[in-house]
C-alpha cells in the first residue's frame, strides 16, 4: 500500500486513539457481562429447582389409568352393575392446519358424518386448543384398529381408555342403582382432594350412595412426551386399583317378578325383609335404562327424561308423597286401640255417608256398612266407622301414632334424597299457613286423604311395626349393613285386633283383598284406594281423569312378626288398589315363598307372568256385593 | 517496519477465541438437532464458517482505507439493495428480507451492517473534532435512520436495531459531549413510553411480541410460550447442566429455535451455569480483545472499524442472552458464531476480515 492512500482528504492523521474511553468500554462490556451471568445465576442456581419443576412437567406427562367401579351383586351374588373397559377416541386440536387436512380421512375412517365433526368442532370452539375432543366415546374393535393403523399420518387422533358401567338388568331396578356420570363443578369444588375434571362418580341411587365404597383408586402412568405431545416413552406405571364390590340386599328373582307386574304401569313397590329391613326389590316405574348414562347421554335425551311429566328419573319407592287412602286406617286403628281414648269395642253405623261439621262426608260404598266395629271396619274399609274415630282422636293423637310408626318421616334407608312425606299437626298448619287446624281436615286423614302424605317405604315399615308389635326396622339395600332398630311399643292386644283384621282383609269371605288369598301363607294386609283430587274438585273435572286414583296393596306374611312386607302403590288408574295393586303384593308374597320352599319356578317371559294358580281379581263393586 | 501486510499478522489469540466459539456452537447445533429431521445442520454452518473464513481473508486484503474512501459508493449500493429487496424480493414467514443472488438468497441487512460500520467510520473520521456539534450528530442519525427504516419495513426489527450501537459508540468515542449524551439517554427514556403508545402502528407479530414480554405467563401457547420455555431450559439445566445431548427440553423439541436463535437456552440447560459462564466469559474475552484492537490501532479510521464491529458484536450477545433469560422481548438476533444462520455467520466472519485488516497495518506505513 501507499503511503498516500492514508492522506486521503478525509483521514488526516492527527487526532489520538481516545485511550480512556476505550478503556471505559471494556469496563462496561465486563459489567454488562457480569450483569448477564447475574441473570443466569437467579435461574440456573436460585430459581433453579422451580425452574427443574416446571421442565418435568413440560415433558412428563401424567395419564391416569382410571380404576374400574366396584360391581354391585344381588344377595345371591348375581351381578347387577359391572365395568368394563372401554375405549374413546380423541381428537386432538392444537394443530388447526393438521387437524383440516386430516378430517376428510377420519370422517372415512371413523364413519363420522363430515357435518357432526364440524358441528362438534364449532361447539368446542371456545375451549382451550390443548382439551381435546371427544369424537367416539365407544370406540368399536375396527375404529380401534384404524387409529392404531394411522399413528403416522394421523397424529391428530388418540385413544384413551376409559371404564364404563354395564347395567345387565336394564331398566330393572335403574332407580334403584342410579347412574354415574362426571363430576359436576360444585362437587369439584367441596372436595377438590377427593376429585379431579372428569372423574366418572356416581350421580343417583346406590351409586351415589355407596360410591366412596365402589370407587377404586386410579393409578397412574407417567409418560414423556415431546414438544408436540408425542409419547416417547413410559417412566413408570402405577397400577389402578379397582373398586371393591357391594352385595345388596335385593332378590333378582323377586325384583324380576316385581318388575314384570309393574312393566306397563306407574307407580312404585317396595318389598322388604320384615325381620332385617332387608330390601328384596324396589321399583318405580316408569323409569330409564341407565345404559343410557354409561357412556354419555346426549343433551336431548337427558332433557327430555328430566322434563318427562311422568319423572322416570324419580325413584317412586322413597320420593313419591301420596295420599295413603285406606291403607291409613291401620294406623287409624292402632291409635285408637292404643291411645284408649276410643273403647276398643266402639261402634259406627255406616248409612253410607255421614256429616261432619256441616259437611256430608261419603263412605266409598254408597249402600253403606251398617254397623261396623274395628274389625269389620278394617275388613270392609268402611270410611265412615274410620271418620268418627278420627273425629273422637284428633288430629295431634292421629299424628303421635303415624309418626311412631314412622309415617312422614324419613326412613334413613340408604339412598339419597329420601322424602319424607308429610304428617299435619295442628302445630304444623300454625307454622306453614298461620291459620288454626280446621277439624273437618281430620275427618279427611282418618281416611288417608287430605295433607297426610307417605313414601311407599315408609308404609311398608310402618305396616311390618305394626305386625311386630312396634318394632321399626332401618330398610337398606346393603347386605351387610347394622340392623338399624327404632321401639315405638304397642300393646299385644292392639297387635292381635289389628293384625286379625288385616288377616281377614285377605282370608275373610268379604274381605277387600279376599281375591288375593294364597295356599299355605298367612298373608295379610290392606288396600287403599286415594283420590289424586278430592270429591268436590274430581267431581268438577268429570270423567276419568275426575275419577283417577292411587290404588295401594300393603301386604305382609306371616300375620305376626312378618317376614316379608311388600307395599304397591299404582298410579293414574281408576280402578281399587286390591285390583291394581294386590296383585303385584301378591306375587311377590308368593315367590318369596315358594322360593324359601324351593318350589319357585323363573317365570321365562312377560306372558306367562300372569300366573294360573291364583283367582281372578274382584273390582270393588264385585267386593262390595260379596260383602 | 514492514512495508506488506502479511498473513502472519492476523490477531491468532482472537481467532483462536472465534474458533473455540464457533466449536460451542456447533457442538449445541449437533446436540439440538441429531434426533431430528433436521439431523446434519451442524455440517452446513461448518460449511458457513469455512466460506466466512475465506471472505475474512479477501476483506482483510482490501486496505480499509480503500473501503472507506468508497464510503459513499458502498452506502448507495446498501441502500439500493434494501430498497430491492422490499421491490423484489422473497418472503419467508410474513418477512421480505431476502433477495436472489446467482440461485442463493442473500439477507442484504447483514451486508448493511458491514456498510455502516464502514460509512460512520469515515464519518467520524473526517469530522475530526473531539466535540461533536449536534449538526454532526443530526448527520449520523440520518445516515443511521435511513437503512434502519428500510428494514424496519421489512419487517426486521432485530437487525434494525443492530445498526443503531454502531452509531453510538461511534459517536462516543468521536467525542460526544457528556451533556449530548445525557439529553440523548433522556430522549431514548421518554421516546420508549411513547414508542410504546404507539405501539397500534407495529405489526401485529411486533405488539404480540412485546406484550409477551410484558405478560409472559399470559399466553402459554403463544409468542410468551417461547420466552417460558427459555427459562424453564435455562433454570432446569442448574448449576452443572444435565450432560450433553441429555437436555430433556431441549432434546423434547420444548425450547424454540434451538439450534438458532435460542442456542444459549439450549446450551445453558445442557451445559448448566459453567457452560454459559465459560461461553459468556469467551465473549467477553473476544470484545476485549477487539478492544485491545482497537487500542492498537493505527488511525482513528481503524479504530472506528474495529468499534463498530465490536458495537454490533457486542450488542447481539447482550440481546440474545438477555432474551434467554426473559430480560428482553423476542426480536430475532442471533448469537453471533454460535447460532445456526448463514448470513449472520458469514457477516461475524466479513467483520473480523475488517479487523484483521486494521491489525494487519498498524505498523505499515
Amino acid at each position: 500500500m501507499k503511503a498516500g492512500v492514508s492522506l486521503a482528504p478525509w483521514n488526516v492523521t492527527d487526532q489520538k486513539i481516545p485511550q480512556g474511553r476505550l478503556a471505559l468500554f471494556s469496563y462496561v462490556s465486563a459489567a454488562l457481562v457480569l450483569l448477564l451471568l447475574v441473570g443466569f445465576w437467579k435461574l440456573q442456581v436460585v430459581q433453579s429447582e422451580h425452574y427443574a419443576d416446571l421442565a418435568d412437567k413440560n415433558g412428563i406427562r401424567p395419564i391416569a389409568i382410571i380404576a374400574p367401579r366396584g360391581a354391585m351383586l344381588d344377595r345371591d351374588g348375581r351381578v347387577l352393575v359391572d365395568s368394563y373397559p372401554s375405549f374413546s377416541i380423541l381428537l386432538m386440536r392444537d394443530n388447526p392446519k393438521l387437524l383440516e387436512k386430516s378430517l376428510p380421512q377420519i370422517e372415512d375412517g371413523l364413519g363420522i358424518s363430515g357435518e357432526d365433526l364440524h358441528q362438534q368442532l364449532e361447539a368446542a370452539k371456545f375451549e382451550p386448543k390443548f382439551l381435546p375432543l371427544v369424537v367416539k366415546p365407544a370406540a368399536s374393535d375396527a375404529d380401534i384398529e384404524f387409529v392404531e393403523s394411522h399413528r403416522a399420518d394421523l397424529p391428530v387422533l388418540e385413544l384413551e381408555m376409559v371404564q364404563r358401567r354395564r347395567y345387565p338388568l336394564g331398566e330393572m331396578l335403574a332407580n334403584t342403582i342410579g347412574y354415574v356420570g362426571e363430576v359436576s363443578p360444585q362437587d369439584l369444588e367441596k372436595n377438590p382432594d377427593k376429585y379431579k375434571p372428569g372423574d366418572i362418580v356416581g350421580k343417583a341411587g346406590l351409586e351415589r350412595e355407596y360410591n366412596d365404597q365402589i370407587v377404586g383408586t386410579d393409578g397412574m402412568k407417567r409418560v414423556v412426551v415431546n414438544s408436540i405431545g408425542r409419547v416417547i416413552r413410559t417412566l413408570d406405571n402405577i397400577d389402578a386399583i379397582p373398586g371393591k364390590p357391594i352385595q345388596l340386599t335385593i332378590d333378582e328373582d323377586i325384583q324380576r317378578i316385581a318388575d314384570t307386574d309393574m312393566a306397563d304401569k306407574q307407580g312404585a313397590v317396595i318389598a322388604m325383609n320384615g325381620h332385617t329391613g332387608e330390601i328384596l326389590a324396589m321399583v318405580s316405574r316408569p323409569t330409564f335404562d341407565p345404559n343410557d348414562f354409561a357412556i354419555r347421554i346426549p343433551p336431548q335425551e337427558w332433557n327430555a327424561l328430566n322434563r318427562d311429566p311422568n319423572t322416570p328419573l324419580l325413584n317412586r319407592a322413597i320420593q313419591a308423597q301420596l295420599a295413603p287412602g285406606s291403607t291409613f286406617k291401620i294406623i287409624m286403628a292402632t291409635a285408637m286401640l292404643e291411645s284408649k281414648a276410643i273403647p276398643a269395642e266402639f261402634t259406627a253405623y255406616c248409612p253410607g255417608e255421614a256429616v261432619f261439621y256441616g259437611r256430608v262426608f261419603h263412605c266409598w260404598q254408597p249402600k253403606g256398612h251398617g254397623a261396623v266395629d274395628l274389625h269389620s271396619g278394617i275388613v270392609h274399609s268402611c270410611d265412615v266407622f274410620f271418620y268418627n274415630v278420627g273425629q273422637r282422636l284428633g288430629i295431634d293423637k292421629i299424628a303421635h301414632y303415624a309418626m311412631g310408626l314412622g309415617l312422614g318421616r324419613r326412613t334413613g334407608i340408604d339412598l339419597p334424597a329420601e322424602e319424607p312425606g308429610l304428617m299435619p299437626t295442628e302445630e304444623w298448619v300454625q307454622r306453614v299457613y298461620h291459620h288454626k287446624w280446621y277439624a273437618g281436615e281430620t275427618i279427611s286423614v282418618a281416611i288417608g286423604q287430605g295433607a297426610v302424605m307417605v313414601t311407599p317405604i315408609q308404609l311398608a315399615r310402618a305396616y311390618d311395626a305394626v305386625a311386630t308389635g312396634g318394632t321399626l326396622v332401618q330398610p337398606h339395600l346393603l347386605k351387610d349393613a347394622d340392623l338399624k332398630v327404632e321401639h315405638f311399643p304397642l300393646a299385644d292386644e292392639t297387635v292381635e285386633r289389628v293384625t286379625q283384621g288385616m288377616y281377614d282383609v285377605i282370608n275373610e269371605g268379604g274381605g277387600t283383598g279376599y281375591a288375593l288369598r294364597l295356599q299355605d301363607v298367612d298373608f295379610s294386609g290392606k288396600s287403599g284406594t286415594a283420590q289424586v283430587m278430592s270429591y268436590q274438585a274430581g267431581a268438577k273435572v268429570g270423567g276419568r281423569a275426575g275419577k283417577l286414583t292411587n290404588g295401594w296393596f300393603v301386604g305382609y306374611a306371616p300375620r305376626r312378626n312378618p317376614d316379608i312386607v311388600v307395599a304397591a302403590v299404582v298410579q293414574g288408574s281408576t280402578e281399587h288398589g286390591g285390583t291394581t295393586a294386590g296383585p303385584v303384593v301378591r306375587d311377590i308374597v308368593k315367590a318369596y315363598y315358594d322360593k324359601k320352599n324351593g318350589r319357585f319356578v323363573q317365570p321365562s317371559t312377560a306372558e306367562n307372568l300372569q300366573p294360573s294358580h291364583v283367582v281372578p281379581v274382584a273390582d270393588p263393586e264385585a267386593e262390595a256385593q260379596s260383602r | 517496519m514492514k512495508d506488506r501486510p502479511q498473513v502472519q499478522d492476523f490477531d491468532w489469540p482472537l481467532l483462536g477465541i472465534v474458533g473455540a466459539i464457533c466449536l460451542l456452537g456447533l457442538l449445541e447445533i449437533y446436540s439440538s438437532t441429531h434426533a431430528s429431521a433436521m439431523a446434519g445442520m451442524q455440517w452446513k454452518q461448518l460449511m458457513w464458517i469455512g466460506i466466512g473464513i475465506i471472505g475474512m481473508f479477501l476483506i482483510s486484503q482490501i486496505d480499509y482505507h480503500t473501503l472507506l474512501d468508497q464510503a459513499p459508493v458502498l452506502y448507495l449500493v446498501g441502500l439500493v439493495g434494501l430498497l430491492g429487496v422490499l421491490v423484489i424480493g422473497y418472503s419467508r414467514l410474513g418477512a421480505k428480507r431476502w433477495i436472489s443472488v446467482g440461485g442463493q438468497t442473500l439477507q442484504v441487512s447483514e451486508l448493511m451492517k458491514l456498510i455502516i460500520i464502514i460509512v460512520l467510520a469515515r464519518y467520524f473520521t473526517e469530522v475530526r473534532t473531539d466535540r461533536l456539534t449536534l449538526r454532526d450528530l443530526a448527520k449520523v442519525a440520518a445516515l443511521t435512520l435511513v437503512p434502519v427504516a428500510l428494514i424496519l419495513k421489512q419487517p426486521d426489527l432485530g437487525t434494525a436495531m443492530v445498526l443503531v450501537p454502531v452509531a453510538l459508540v461511534g459517536a462516543f468515542f468521536a467525542g460526544i459531549e457528556w451533556k449530548h449524551a445525557a439529553v440523548g439517554l433522556l430522549l431514548i427514556a421518554l421516546l420508549v413510553p411513547l414508542a410504546w403508545n404507539m405501539r397500534h402502528h407495529l405489526k401485529p407479530y411486533q405488539q404480540q411480541r412485546i406484550e409477551t414480554f410484558l405478560h409472559p405467563e399470559q399466553d402459554q401457547r403463544g409468542a410468551g410460550y417461547q420466552i417460558l420455555q427459555s427459562e424453564i431450559a435455562v433454570g432446569s439445566g442448574g448449576f452443572w447442566g444435565k450432560g450433553f445431548g441429555k437436555g430433556s427440553q431441549n432434546q423434547l423439541g420444548f425450547v424454540p429455535v434451538r439450534y438458532s436463535d435460542f442456542i444459549l437456552a439450549a446450551l445453558a440447560e445442557e451445559q448448566g451455569f459453567i457452560g454459559v459462564c465459560v461461553v459468556l466469559l469467551l465473549y467477553l474475552a473476544l470484545i476485549l480483545r477487539l478492544v485491545d484492537n482497537a487500542q492498537k490501532a493505527k488511525d482513528r479510521a481503524g479504530m472506528y472499524v474495529v468499534m463498530g464491529v465490536t458495537a454490533i458484536l457486542g450488542f447481539h450477545v447482550l440481546v440474545n442472552a438477555s432474551m434467554v433469560i426473559g430480560y428482553m422481548p423476542v426480536t430475532g438476533i442471533p448469537l453471533p458464531l454460535m447460532s445456526y444462520g448463514g448470513s449472520a455467520t458469514a457477516f461475524v466472519f466479513l467483520a473480523l476480515g475488517l479487523v484483521m485488516n486494521v491489525r494487519m497495518r498498524r505498523f505499515v506505513n
